[in-house]
């Protein structure tokens, strides 16, 4: 398959399709992120995890409407206005659905897989009741727009680009908040120990509630930052969401390394075979040695060592 | 085992009843159309059943029952499917003689492992064999090591995507999306007649009391005590000195193959199979057909596969919107407020009830048959 380019094609060819894989990457780990925090420390399978992105993405889609109809100067500005309120909107329904759902649940994890996925169901028919059953784009400001060209045969999305730079710079926060902050510390103390992390006296209770709150959250901003490259529809996010569980499974589920490395090879792989063979077989086989290799190292590639 | 172990009286009575439901009321009361549409949700109660056995009574929850359903059921399109191409039928193609489909797509032969699908008895046993095989390699892998709950769910949730992805991707072999149709006789036989439907109607309602008291057998064995006792404590069986692994790949075998045939029964009733039968929403619709009926009970998962459709297909036809609502309450209501399904509400609201009634006039009085089932 290799024959009828040359080096230099071939090279340009990689470095382009490298690229898209990065983008590919950057939607992988911001919507990985999320479910890490709330599958890798709680254990929660959160099925309605893509619809709570799709919220950040409709938020932001609201947002950048209502800039342009009444502060079309500041429009250059409205994405990290939108950003940030995709994470308040999403989080704060992640507290409510964690109040009224997930905390009945915690003991039985099948059963939160079932009542997530009717969640999604609930939240898919609501989108689509509310903005219509076609996919909507957000107009990207200007100077979001056009390409980079590094040589005459690469060129480079300056949005993918901002997609990059936004998914390293959560990646960089969820980890300060994972192993820097108090909140943190109290995550993964209730991850190894649950009775002995109440008994020093952590309030289990609301750290459980704020963890699956920040978790959804940061689907919001990853929903925010999926509107860039592209358009947002009521059932986009079932899309993503066997590929999403299996990046963090593959990672190992504890481990925010893991996601981020199982998320570049399964991305990168996926993209480069994307330009030699289909999109489907692309797909297909990806999917195959992941989950293959899932069925030799159940644990994922980096497996947290924890005495369970 | 002798038959009072196999079979209790309640539990003869729960089968009694559903046998009146499915052989006499519903075949009485209905039009051939709705009928066949009642065979169609029956061909669901298969899956349903295994899963009673995978999930309500091992704990282990296949998200990928679509992948079984669909590969029995592609088995036995491909076979219907050659026979409707014959020569004379497919004359105005540039390759006659074989699918229209792939003929569509440039094929200009048979791809061999369509071959076997000539004959009715191979085809007959792949419908049960390839979903077992399937599922074979799949459990063996996960439950030998060990693996199960959430991460087992996840991995067949990601079989049932692949395969999806890769039937439509690979059009001339599959069909694509539009899946395996025009599908006309069996062995000579029109299945699209009126008269041919009733048939397969009751065809799809013996195999299905077959499988239901293969079911009871396996729960009312020792094979089913333990797969009790694995769900709910798995280290103390495998220190017992069970093999935990074989029994959980056996009824996820078992589960596997009832699929296949309520498969092969939806592509004989309905005429057609595509890979929207196969994917991630069905399989997890199924799920709840189970859920619905609750979990442990194998006669409860049969009305519950009947009743989410039923609701299904009249929710759909008036309010569209709203069925997505009820469906995701469903989810939500079955898991919080009713994890103990129809069967749950029968042994605690029926009976209680019946006994009350029966005590006070002396009268025996059968229950009514649209009821919940006995458990």
């Amino acid at each position: 398959m290799f024959a009828d380019y040359s080096t230099a094609e071939l090279g340009a060819i990689f470095a382009m399709q490298g690229f898209a894989g990065l983008i590919l990457f950057s939607v992988f780990v911001l919507m990985a992120l999320g479910l890490a925090i709330i599958f890798g420390q709680m254990g929660v399978i959160n099925m309605a995890h893509g619809e709570f992105m799709i919220l950040g993405a409709y938020v932001t889609y609201i947002v950048s409407n209502i800039f342009s109809a009444y502060m079309p100067g500041l429009f250059g500005a409205y994405f990290f206005v939108a950003m940030f309120l995709a994470f308040i909107a999403s989080g704060a329904l992640g507290l409510l659905v964690e109040w009224a759902m997930i905390r009945h649940l915690y003991k039985r994890p099948l059963d939160t897989l079932l009542a997530t996925w009717g969640l999604s169901l609930i939240l898919q028919q609501i989108y689509r009741s509310v903005f219509g059953a076609r996919e909507v784009g957000v107009s990207i400001p200007d100077w979001m727009m056009g390409s980079l060209p590094l040589t005459d045969l690469i060129e480079i999305p300056i949005n993918g680009i901002f997609v990059m730079v936004l998914a390293v710079s959560i990646s960089l926060a969820v980890y300060i908040m994972m192993f820097r902050s108090t909140w943190g510390r109290q995550v993964r103390a209730i991850n190894q120990n649950r009775v002995m992390a109440g008994a020093v006296g952590i309030n289990t209770e609301w750290t459980d509630r704020l963890t699956f709150g920040i978790g959804c959250g940061v689907a919001g901003v990853a929903g925010s930052a999926f509107t860039m490259i592209g358009s947002t529809g009521p059932t986009a996010g079932q899309l993503y969401i066997v590929d999403t569980f299996l990046v963090v499974v593959f990672g190992g589920a504890a481990s925010l390394l893991g996601t981020i490395a199982s998320a570049f090879s399964i991305s990168q792989a996926q993209s480069i075979m994307e330009f030699f063979l289909s999109g489907s077989m692309a797909k297909v086989i990806t999917l195959l040695v992941v989950v293959g290799i899932l069925m030799i190292r159940p644990q994922g590639l980096f497996a947290l060592k924890l005495r369970k | 085992m002798t038959l009072s172990n196999y079979m209790n009286r309640k539990e003869l009575l729960g089968f009694v009843i559903l046998a009146v439901v499915i052989f006499l009321v519903l075949p009485l009361a209905l039009d051939t159309f709705r009928l066949n549409l009642f065979g169609k949700y029956l061909t669901y109660a298969f899956v349903a059943i295994g899963l009673a056995l995978c999930w309500g009574a091992g704990g282990i929850l296949s998200l990928g029952q679509g992948i079984f359903f669909g590969l029995g059921g592609y088995c036995m399109a491909m076979f219907l499917k050659l026979e409707a191409s014959t020569p004379e039928n497919t004359s105005i193609q540039s390759t006659p003689g074989i699918p229209d489909f792939m003929d569509w797509n440039q094929l200009t032969e048979l791809p061999v492992w369509w071959q076997p699908f000539y004959s009715l008895g191979f085809t007959m046993l792949a419908v049960v064999m390839v979903p077992v095989v399937f599922a074979f390699i799949i459990g063996f892998a996960m439950f030998t090591r060990r693996v199960g709950g959430v991460y087992f769910a996840i991995i067949t949730q990601a079989f049932a995507a692949i395969l999806t992805i890769l039937i439509i991707g690979q059009q001339g072999y599959t069909g694509g999306v539009n899946g395996i149709t025009d599908l006309r006789t069996l062995m000579g036989w029109d299945i699209r007649t009126d008269e041919a439907k009733n048939i397969l109607y009751f065809v799809n309602g013996v195999l299905l009391f077959a499988v239901l008291f293969v079911a009871q057998f396996v729960r009312k064995s020792k094979l089913g005590r333990l797969l009790i006792a694995m769900r709910d404590q798995e280290d103390r069986v495998r220190f017992s000195g069970y093999n935990v692994a074989n029994f959980k790949i056996f009824i996820f075998c078992l589960g596997a193959a009832f699929a296949g045939i309520g498969g092969a029964m939806f592509t004989l009733q309905v005429g057609f199979m595509s890979p929207t039968l196969v994917g991630i929403v069905p399989s997890i619709e199924m799920v709840i057909f189970c859920a619905v009926g609750g979990r442990l009970s194998i006669l409860g998962a049969v009305y519950g596969a009947l009743l989410v459709n039923l609701a299904k297909t009249t929710f759909s036809e008036g309010f569209p919107e709203l069925w997505l609502l009820g469906l995701g309450g469903l989810f939500i209501a079955v898991v919080m407020a009713f994890p103990n399904g129809l069967a749950g509400l029968w042994s605690e609201k029926v009976e209680p009830w019946i006994e009350k009634t029966l005590k006070k006039t002396k009268v025996a009085e059968a229950p009514g048959p649209n009821k919940a089932p006995a458990e």
